[in-house]
């Protein structure tokens, strides 16, 4: 009896049955990654924003406190975004004729918000809030990055939930004194840990099943 | 299946077994010891019944509305293709660009993302109370009561809850017209001054104002101003459920008006004559709370007693030590014996030859208890009695002392108290003769709600020009030439007063939305200063009531506390003359009904009042005190009247629409004028009395409250505003489904869910409720150990008064979806605090208990352990959290929790489309979505920003830091949150008595929640060993 298949379906069926396996790891991973990557969370994208505003000259060349614009960041969930009445404290007098602060000469002229490009996205069931870290010893620059060296500020980290639960299991990681929450330039010491675990003890952090409980967050 | 061939015989294919009453009794014949029944559907076991108890959800709840049906292959084909869309949609999926919007210059005071308080308060009917209103960057989102106010004391009712969702009503009128055409605020001004000037040579001759009861004193100012500026004028006033009887009553016996307040916490012995003085009427959530202070067992003073006798039950007589169901026009008989009683000690003539054995049993018990507890005792006389009445009981107050102890008298709270119904006969006898010209309607709807026999809206066209100011174009502006959109209270500049007299300034909390205006500017359109604004307005007339130079600082304190120092009426020293009081309840008697077939009794709904607030949603929800029925009225009858009449209600269980009850339809003929209604079995309901409650029927009231019930004022008419004798009931032979809820998330226990005991057992066995606990090592489980927080809460049934406060707080702060009927049919109802109500005895005259029931917060949580996406955990400190967004839906938690407290998204119940209603909502809560479940959190919102203000100030929680909503609303302090690690809180106390007991703590669930068992003060006297 002849052969109904030729020799080579041998060979086609078993590479056909592996890629097929290979490929469908291969979709699954690539949708990992994408899920992860930059594309989908934003992170380290620098975004474009109404008045070309640099964090780096406010902060890094200046030395403005955060405190100054983002007044609510130690007793709100918020920290805030100024309003325009915050830039004409300053811009009303310096550069008060420059062609890049038109947008914000008009809106206080106007009465009209300017409207930033928002750069920190949290799904509207999270609940972060900003008072009570800057309060237990986490820094601005532990989320946000060396903001005082963005010109454009970009979205430092990934803000996925993995990233909220690496502090929430580990504190100790990040907590810094009190006195160095709004230090940009802060480095974690060499004894971070053991410095951590004092200073979780001393702000009274609370243990990682209170810190992990879904209610911290969602609500 | 059987029962569904049965059905589809009888041309219902949902309907259930009748029900049958007769089994019902006979059932509760042959129980011994105390029996709590929760429906009479339950006691006549309907198979169907049964089946209910033993699911989660009745079978086909999750199918789709018939209206929509989608098929099998229909939903597989629309599954498959949604399924493709969503994996498409998955991977390519960027986050959206959103933009930020600052303020330009921040409002001075506010942090962004904090709210803010600020105090105003609602006048309702003749009184008010006081609020603290929760605002988000300019938008009111959540009302709490005012601790300050004495007419609020924190508490609020229902109503006072709801106003929010009534202010971001859509359905709001939003532009001024004229003849239907819209029109500018100025060109009404301008017409205005061109009435003034006709006005002006006629003195105002035919020139009518209508309002309602007016207990702003810059209203009443106002319109005293304008009655000077053109002295023939008239104003006349209307309240539908206002309460002529209280003011004639007063003047009958005092020969002059006066307002009375009650000192209920001073009171050892209450008799309500028909009084339903914890639930409504001025200053009800005042008298709730002295009344619970006095309610728990161990507290100094004693407990004390209440006594009811009303013809339908309510919320005070479900609280009542001992009710009696009586015909309302048998409640002067009734004081009157009670009066002569005390004055000879022996019954009077009438009372030996016409009552009932058990009423003179019932009176001479009251009596003999009333002299024990001489000058600390207090009689109240309900509402809607007649003036009769009300002068009975002011002189049985004076006989006994107790004026001065528990009863006081002051000027009338009201700025022109009147009788408003001979009022408003005055008003239609002047349109009916032509002598009305303009007429200036402000706020109220008499074209709905005036006496039927008045034909208010037909006389009304004899008006050549007619004005009404409204919230919404409601049924009268329909019939007006202006119609002016009226400002919601919280967004109004005006004042008013408590029930007390205490002067509070109502202060916007928002701009109005629609550019609405006051009464005070379309006043003030009349007069010389036509453009004052209402501000203006009011601070002129405290000004000119301060005198003293500095009145910038006591007036911003009071905009601050959310009361004026000092305004309170101080007590009246007056005489209550005896004889002329008998005189009256002599004549009351002589036009007592000899024997009529039916009397028909009126009320104010529970829900929704008297047809104000037909398009609130909240409250049409809102399962009614007693009856449990939401979206709907029904014509309420007695258990053995209906048997009399054959009346019939089917529960039905399969469909999907356990939730229907299928009543039968009546058709009630009072007097001549008609009405068809579901009639609705009620046990406690008094023998051959029909309840209806006002406000329904509606035919111009928004899109959510039209064409719910029937309207009750369509029978209602002058000679008998709140009860009517001489009606005639006729069967039809139609149904009509009702909504009732009670049939709703069954608990199934062999123990009773709800303990109560009298207070000799009480204090014979005070462990009574007791209950033990398997012991925590019976379960397999892991348990956890709690070393912070652990969150409980306690709730008093003597307490708890079933009054909805709860329910609806609840709903504001935790952004509730409303369903509406159809899908509360189906037992889809989402209150994530359910009211259950309990009766115990016998089916005519049974005790009434109340039971809220929120979620458990298990330690040992059955819901747990079986979501399979983990959506439903544990928190450290001991709550079940729920995570909306890792839900998927499967139910599973639900099907396994024996409290059945968790709620399921069928559909998407939250509206996510309408503009205002995104301003309602508590930005500190997810909306959730399709298909998500669920349930109460204990306002865990509440507890973190508790918890963050705590340890930013590095310290602990104080007791009483965190309150949740349900708590905050409750008038008697019924529920009580907080740490029960910490043995020195009040709810570790609470839950250390021995009254305390778990619901179903057989199943060692180890609830948080916990109850407190109830304690009645029966009177030895009354209690027969054969009825217990």
């Amino acid at each position: 009896m002849a052969q109904i298949f030729h020799r080579s379906t041998n060979t086609i069926s078993r590479v056909s049955l592996f890629s097929a396996i290979f490929l469908a790891a291969l979709a699954l991973t690539v949708a990992a990654a994408v899920a992860r990557s930059p594309y989908a969370t934003n992170q380290n994208v620098p975004q474009e924003q109404p008045v070309q505003f640099s964090h780096k000259h406010h902060v890094g060349d200046d030395g403005i406190d955060c405190r100054y614009c983002h007044t609510s960041v130690e007793t709100s969930a918020v920290a805030g975004i100024p309003p325009t009445k915050t830039c004409m404290n300053c811009h009303s007098i310096l550069f008060a004729d420059s062609p890049y602060l038109e947008p914000v000469r008009e809106s206080y002229r106007t009465g009209k918000s300017i409207e930033w490009s928002r750069v920190h996205r949290l799904a509207d069931f999270v609940y972060f809030n900003h008072s009570i870290h800057v309060n237990k010893g986490v820094g601005c620059s532990s989320c946000h990055g060396q903001v005082n060296q963005m010109p454009l500020v970009w979205q430092a980290s990934s803000l996925q939930m993995k990233w909220c639960l690496e502090c929430h299991r580990h504190p100790e990681r990040v907590l810094r004194p009190r006195d160095q929450i709004f230090n940009m330039d802060w480095k974690a010491p060499p004894n971070q840990i053991e410095q951590g675990l004092k200073l979780a003890k001393d702000y009274k952090i609370r243990a990682e099943w209170d810190l992990t409980s879904c209610s911290t967050c969602h609500r | 299946m059987d029962c569904s061939k049965h059905n589809k015989r009888e041309g219902h294919p949902a309907a259930g077994q009748p029900l049958d009453l007769h089994a019902a009794r006979e059932r509760l014949r042959h129980t011994t010891g105390k029996t709590y029944w929760r429906s009479l559907e339950e006691l006549s076991l309907d198979p169907q019944f049964t089946e209910l108890l033993h699911r989660e959800f009745p079978r086909q709840a999750s199918e789709w509305p018939e209206a929509d049906a989608v098929g099998r292959r229909d939903f597989l084909k629309l599954m498959a293709a949604s399924l493709a869309l969503g994996g498409l949609s998955a991977g390519c999926a960027r986050k959206p660009s959103e933009t930020i919007v600052p303020y330009v210059r921040t409002p001075e005071g506010m942090t962004l993302g904090k709210a803010l308080y600020f105090a105003t308060a609602m006048p309702l009917g003749a009184s008010a109370i006081g609020l603290l209103v929760e605002s988000h960057e300019g938008r009111p989102t959540k009302i709490e009561g005012n601790p300050d106010h004495p007419g609020s004391l924190g508490a609020t009712d229902v109503f006072a809850q709801a106003a929010v969702l009534e202010l971001y009503d859509p359905d709001r009128s939003q532009v001024l017209t004229h003849l239907g055409d819209i029109r500018a605020w100025s060109s009404f001004l301008a017409e205005a001054r061109v009435v003034v000037e006709a006005l002006k040579s006629t003195k105002g001759a035919r020139f009518r104002v209508l309002t309602g009861s007016v207990i702003s004193p810059t209203l009443g100012d106002q319109l005293q101003s304008l009655l000077a500026q053109f002295p023939d004028a008239r104003w006349h006033q209307w309240e539908p459920a206002g309460s002529d009887g209280a003011r004639e009553g007063a003047r009958l016996a005092f020969g002059r008006y006066v307002n009375t307040i009650y000192r209920v916490d001073k009171a050892d012995v209450i008799v309500s004559l028909d009084a339903d003085f914890l639930a409504s009427g001025p200053g009800g959530i005042r008298y709730a709370r002295e009344f619970a202070r006095r309610r728990r067992p161990d507290v100094p003073g004693g407990m004390n007693r209440l006594y009811v006798a009303e013809p339908t039950p309510s919320v005070t007589g479900a609280s009542a030590d001992h009710r009696l169901a009586v015909r309302a026009s048998e409640v002067s008989e009734l004081a009157e014996w009670i009066h002569s009683q005390l004055t000879s000690g022996r019954l009077s003539d009438t009372g030996k030859n016409s009552g009932s054995e058990e009423k003179n049993r019932w009176a001479s018990a009251v009596a003999h208890d009333l002299q024990k507890y001489r000058g600390k005792s207090l009689v109240i006389a309900g509402e809607h009695q007649p003036a009769a009445v009300h002068a009975m009981a002011h002189a049985i107050n004076q006989s006994l002392a107790n004026v001065g102890a528990t009863v006081l008298y002051t000027e009338p709270v009201e700025a022109g108290p009147t009788n408003q119904l001979e009022s408003l006969r005055e008003l239609t006898n002047d349109m009916k003769a032509g002598n009305v010209e303009l007429l200036l309607i402000l706020g109220g709807n008499p074209v709905y709600d005036a006496p039927a026999d008045f034909q208010f809206a037909e006389l009304l066209k004899n008006v050549r020009t007619r004005i009404h100011l409204a919230l919404f174009e409601d049924e009268t502006s329909q019939l007006c030439h202006w119609h002016i959109p009226e400002a919601h209270f919280l967004e109004s500049w005006s004042d008013t007063r408590a029930y007390d007299g205490t002067a509070s300034v109502i202060q916007p909390l928002i701009a109005p939305l629609y550019h609405g205006k006051t009464a005070h500017e379309v006043l003030g359109a009349f007069s010389d200063q036509p453009s004052r604004t209402s501000y203006e307005i009011v601070r002129e007339y405290w000004k000119s009531r301060a005198g003293g130079s500095d009145f910038e600082k006591p007036w911003r304190k009071s905009l601050h506390d959310g009361v004026i120092a000092g305004t309170a009426f101080a007590p009246l020293h007056v005489a209550a003359k005896v004889a002329s009081s008998s005189r009256a309840i002599g004549s009351a008697a002589q036009a007592r009904s000899g024997g009529a077939p039916w009397e028909v009794v009126f009320r104010p709904d529970p829900a929704i009042y008297d047809g104000r607030f037909a398009n609130n949603g909240w409250l049409q929800e809102t399962p009614k005190p007693v009856t449990k029925l939401t979206w709907d009225n029904a014509a309420i009858v007695s258990p053995a009247s209906a048997q009399k009449m054959g009346l019939q209600q089917r529960v039905a269980a399969t469909g999907g629409e356990h939730g229907q009850t299928l009543s039968e339809v009546i058709e009630l003929d009072v007097n001549g004028s008609k009405v068809t209604a579901a009639a609705w079995i009620l046990p406690g309901q008094a023998e051959a009395t029909v309840t209806l409650h006002l406000g329904y029927g509606r035919w111009r009231p928004g899109r959510v409250g039209i064409q719910k019930g029937f309207n009750a004022y369509a029978v209602r008419a002058s000679s008998g505003l709140w009860s009517a004798s001489g009606a005639a009931l006729r069967k039809t032979g139609a149904r009509y489904p009702l909504a009732c809820t009670q049939a709703h998330y069954n608990m199934e226990s062999g123990r009773n869910l709800i303990r109560g005991t009298t207070l000799a057992e009480f204090h014979k066995d005070p462990k009574f409720g007791d209950e033990d606990a398997p012991p925590k090592s019976l379960s397999l489980y892991k348990e956890y150990q709690y070393a912070g927080y652990a969150w409980g809460m306690a709730i008093d049934l003597n307490a708890c008064i079933g009054c909805n406060s709860c329910v609806v707080a609840c709903q504001s702060e935790n952004n509730i979806p409303v369903v509406g009927k159809e899908q509360v049919m189906r037992g889809r109802e989402m209150h994530w605090i359910r009211i259950d109500r309990y009766f115990e005895g016998d089916i005519d005259t049974p005790a009434t208990y109340f039971q809220p029931v929120p979620c458990m917060q298990c330690e040992n949580a059955p819901c747990e352990e079986v979501c399979p996406v983990g959506a439903t955990v544990h928190s450290a400190e001991g709550l079940n959290d729920m995570v909306y967004n890792r839900c998927i839906g499967t139910r599973y938690c639900s099907n396994n929790c024996p409290y059945k407290v968790r709620r399921f998204n069928f559909l998407r119940f939250a509206d996510w489309e309408t503009p205002s209603l995104k301003l309602l909502r508590n930005p500190e809560v997810t909306v959730r979505s399709r298909g998500v479940m669920e349930k109460c959190t204990y306002c865990v919102q509440r507890i973190n920003a508790g918890r963050m203000e705590a340890e930013k100030q590095n310290r602990e929680i104080r007791d009483g830091e965190i309150v949740t909503a349900c708590q905050a609303s409750c008038p008697t302090e019924a529920i009580i949150f907080g740490n029960a690690n910490d043995p020195h809180s009040r709810v570790a106390k609470l839950k250390a008595q021995p009254r305390n007991y778990a619901l179903l703590a057989d199943l060692n669930t180890r609830p948080r929640t916990t109850y407190l068992a109830a304690v009645r003060n029966p009177n030895p006297e009354l209690e027969t060993p054969e009825k217990r």
